[in-house]
């Protein structure tokens, strides 16, 4: 069978899978459109939270981008899990208790102030919609290369998808969706992974095939990735990096970033009792580790994979001749992200590390530049193709890449368009609403989220590509903070909250715009964005952790300043701590 | 629970105990392990690499879901205990 039609079959039969869901799960009640009734069982919940947290960024780049860093770019898999920890410990019980159906709602009445809750609804909205553009696009290009359509046809197909899921079953929708999308990623993502590990180690699980011995060299398979890279001029897969202090506040601000997600937490409300949203922390790491500890062992053995092609009899060898490269390097390079250059006109690939170190090196051998530049993206998608697997397993890639775009950006939607229907409409604009009302306000939400993250997704604005420094910022730097002084302090108040919030904010976007560009408008930064510029030496991608400081600092001063919080809000904080009378999350 | 009682004031007190004492081996995992102390360890080779290299890709993945499990099974007994476990 052809290719196209697999990919068809695999991306088709997942599709009717979600809409049979949505028809089956359709939200008769805003309790079930915001947290799908509040009966998720913790265990379906954390797998749901899995497909929510794991992006097309999880299952498209982040193994790519450890094949390009190797151990200096763990900070991803260490960040992006170890959030679940401040999550499980310090955020989700207690709003589970709380029992409200937003993030900017406990914020709100926590901090008495409908100030708070706005700024709040600010930077959930940005923090989202920043985040949806990426889920967007990424199904664009999963469509375009895999289905053979443009990439905004492709969008548009996702788009009409996520709207009949979305709009019709809200969270109780979303969730189902989630967890049939998570068994399709996971699925998708260990498969070529268990037969790339078996090919290259003899070790049926990729996680412990990274340790293990590369069967056609005998030697382990990290020392052959070093010797490999390192002949041809790039650092060591595994060599430490000189700065640790940049290295772990950028793990600081993922894993704080990561807690303070509110289309993450959301998730939480989602199940009966206290104790369940204590579970779902640890069964959402479960699943998400299923892929995280796969991820390393892809990226290394991809990279290795990826040489050895370039370079068939070794790397003291010629490289491959153009004319003969394999069928995957051809089809990846019609999408433009695989480019070959023959720069010194032998009608070889020439790939190796184009520095100055390595100069001599390549004059000897008459080389004359790099001359093969792939995108990083490509290395999960591209990864069957590289081991030459079976074409059904493509076609599980693609439905696997396309689950995990719309899983999250569906998460994304529900987040933001539950803060303008219950936060704004209900909270600000119209408080009288009637739960119908409101289900409708939230119904139409959604649409127009949809409709403006679809545009976006087509016409990525210059802030779409910064959504580790914006989302991850902004969610370090002024909601985690807020959130989590609202559980574990009594003394900070309205005032505080605020002051923080916005200090936090203001500073970190500052830091980031200064390199990056004002509101990222290229040429309006006033610092070239390179190591030597940076405030000792920390990357504007790690400012959201010393972010959170400040926000802590100053809504801890300010608040000891001015008065205690009324009578009410003390008790209010207690009663967030103790498990016991809590209801399933209403709105009242 | 805004009468204070003995046991609530104490429940809040092992809570806080627990999740302190996580966070300690959550930070020594992640930020020791792996980053900071990673030098210290690069004697202990594992798999053609060294520790620290280890908890960096996986050791600390591991260790968070056990973290997470063992917080949520005691302080469910910890409810029990103080008499806040939910009906």
């Amino acid at each position: 069978m052809d290719q196209f039609y697999i990919n068809l079959l695999f991306v088709g039969g997942s599709f009717a899978l979600y809409i049979g869901i949505a028809i089956w799960a359709k939200a008769g009640s805003t309790s079930d459109f915001y947290v799908a009734g509040g009966g998720v069982h913790p265990i379906t919940n954390g797998a749901a939270i899995g497909a929510d947290w794991m992006s097309a960024a999880s299952f498209i780049s982040m193994a790519g981008l450890i094949a390009a860093g190797g151990y200096a770019n763990s900070t991803f898999l260490m960040g992006w899990t170890g959030g679940y920890v401040l999550l499980a410990m310090l955020l989700a019980p207690y709003l589970r208790k709380f029992g409200k159906f937003t993030v900017p709602e406990f914020i709100g009445d926590r901090y008495y102030s409908q100030n708070a809750r706005l700024v709040a609804v600010i930077c959930l909205i940005v923090a989202s919609v920043t985040y949806v553009i990426g889920q967007m696009a990424g199904a664009g290009v999963a469509f375009s290369r895999f289905l053979e359509v443009d990439s905004t046809t492709g969008l548009m197909i996702a788009a009409v998808v996520i709207f009949l899921y979305a709009v019709m079953g809200g969270m109780k929708g979303i969730t189902y969706t989630q967890v049939a999308q998570y068994i399709v990623l996971i699925v998708a993502y260990t498969i070529p992974a268990v037969f790339i590990s078996i090919q290259l180690t003899g070790n049926p699980i990729p996680g412990l095939g990274l340790f293990s011995t590369h069967t056609e060299s005998g030697m382990p398979l990290l020392q052959k990735l070093n010797e490999v890279i390192t002949d041809l001029g790039f650092n060591e897969y595994t060599a430490d990096v000189d700065n640790k202090l940049n290295m772990v506040l950028f793990t600081l601000t993922l894993m704080i970033g990561t807690a303070g997600l509110p289309h993450v937490i959301i998730r939480f409300f989602t199940v009966p009792k206290v104790s369940d949203a204590r579970w779902s922390g640890g069964w959402a790491l479960v699943f998400i580790a299923l892929l995280y500890l796969t991820a390393p062992a892809v990226a290394s053995m991809a990279r290795l994979n990826l040489m050895t092609t370039i370079y068939p009899d070794g790397t003291a060898a010629a490289p491959i001749e153009y004319d003969n490269r394999p069928q995957w390097v051809r089809e990846w390079e019609i999408t433009g992200l695989i480019q070959y250059e023959d720069k010194n006109n032998d009608g070889r690939i020439q790939l190796y590390n184009d520095t100055e170190s390595f100069q001599e090196e390549a004059d000897a051998r008459g080389w004359n530049g790099n001359e093969l530049v792939v995108n990083r993206d490509i290395l999960v998608l591209a990864n069957p193709e590289i081991a030459n697997l079976p074409g059904w397993v493509i076609g599980l890639i693609a439905a696997g890449g396309l689950a995990a775009a719309l899983s999250t950006a569906a998460g994304l939607l529900l987040a933001i368009s539950s803060a303008i229907s219950h936060d704004l409409i209900k909270g600000r604009i119209n408080p009288s609403i009637t739960d119908k009302g409101e289900l409708r306000a939230a119904r139409i939400s959604m649409a127009v989220a949809i409709v403006v993250a679809t545009y976006l997704g087509a016409n990525p604005p210059g802030f779409a590509a910064q959504v580790v420094a914006l989302a991850f910022g902004i969610a370090a730097a002024s909601l985690f903070p807020a959130l989590m002084m609202g559980i574990f302090s009594k003394r900070v108040n309205n005032k505080g909250a605020i002051a923080g919030m916005l200090s936090g904010l203001v500073f970190t976007l500052s830091y980031i715009f200064v390199y990056k560009g004002w509101l990222f408008i290229p040429g309006t930064n006033n610092l070239a964005d390179i190591p030597a510029n940076w405030v000792l030496g920390i990357s504007p991608l790690s400012i959201g952790a010393i972010g959170a400081l400040v926000n802590f600092t100053v809504a801890f001063s300010v608040s000891n300043a001015t008065e205690e919080p009324p009578i009410e809000i003390q008790e209010l904080v207690e009663s967030v701590r103790y498990p016991r009378g809590s209801g399933k999350a209403s709105d009242h | 629970m805004s009468d204070h009682d003995y046991d609530a004031v104490n429940y809040w007190k092992s809570n806080l105990r627990l999740i302190f004492g996580s966070l300690i081996v959550w930070a020594l995992v992640s930020y020791g392990f792996a980053i900071l102390l990673r030098p210290m360890l690069a004697g202990i080779p594992i798999g053609g690499t060294d520790l620290g290299f280890w908890f960096a890709q996986q050791g600390s993945i591991l260790t968070f879901i056990a973290l997470i499990f063992h917080y949520a099974w005691r302080m469910n007994k910890l409810d029990e205990k103080f008499g806040v476990k939910e009906e």
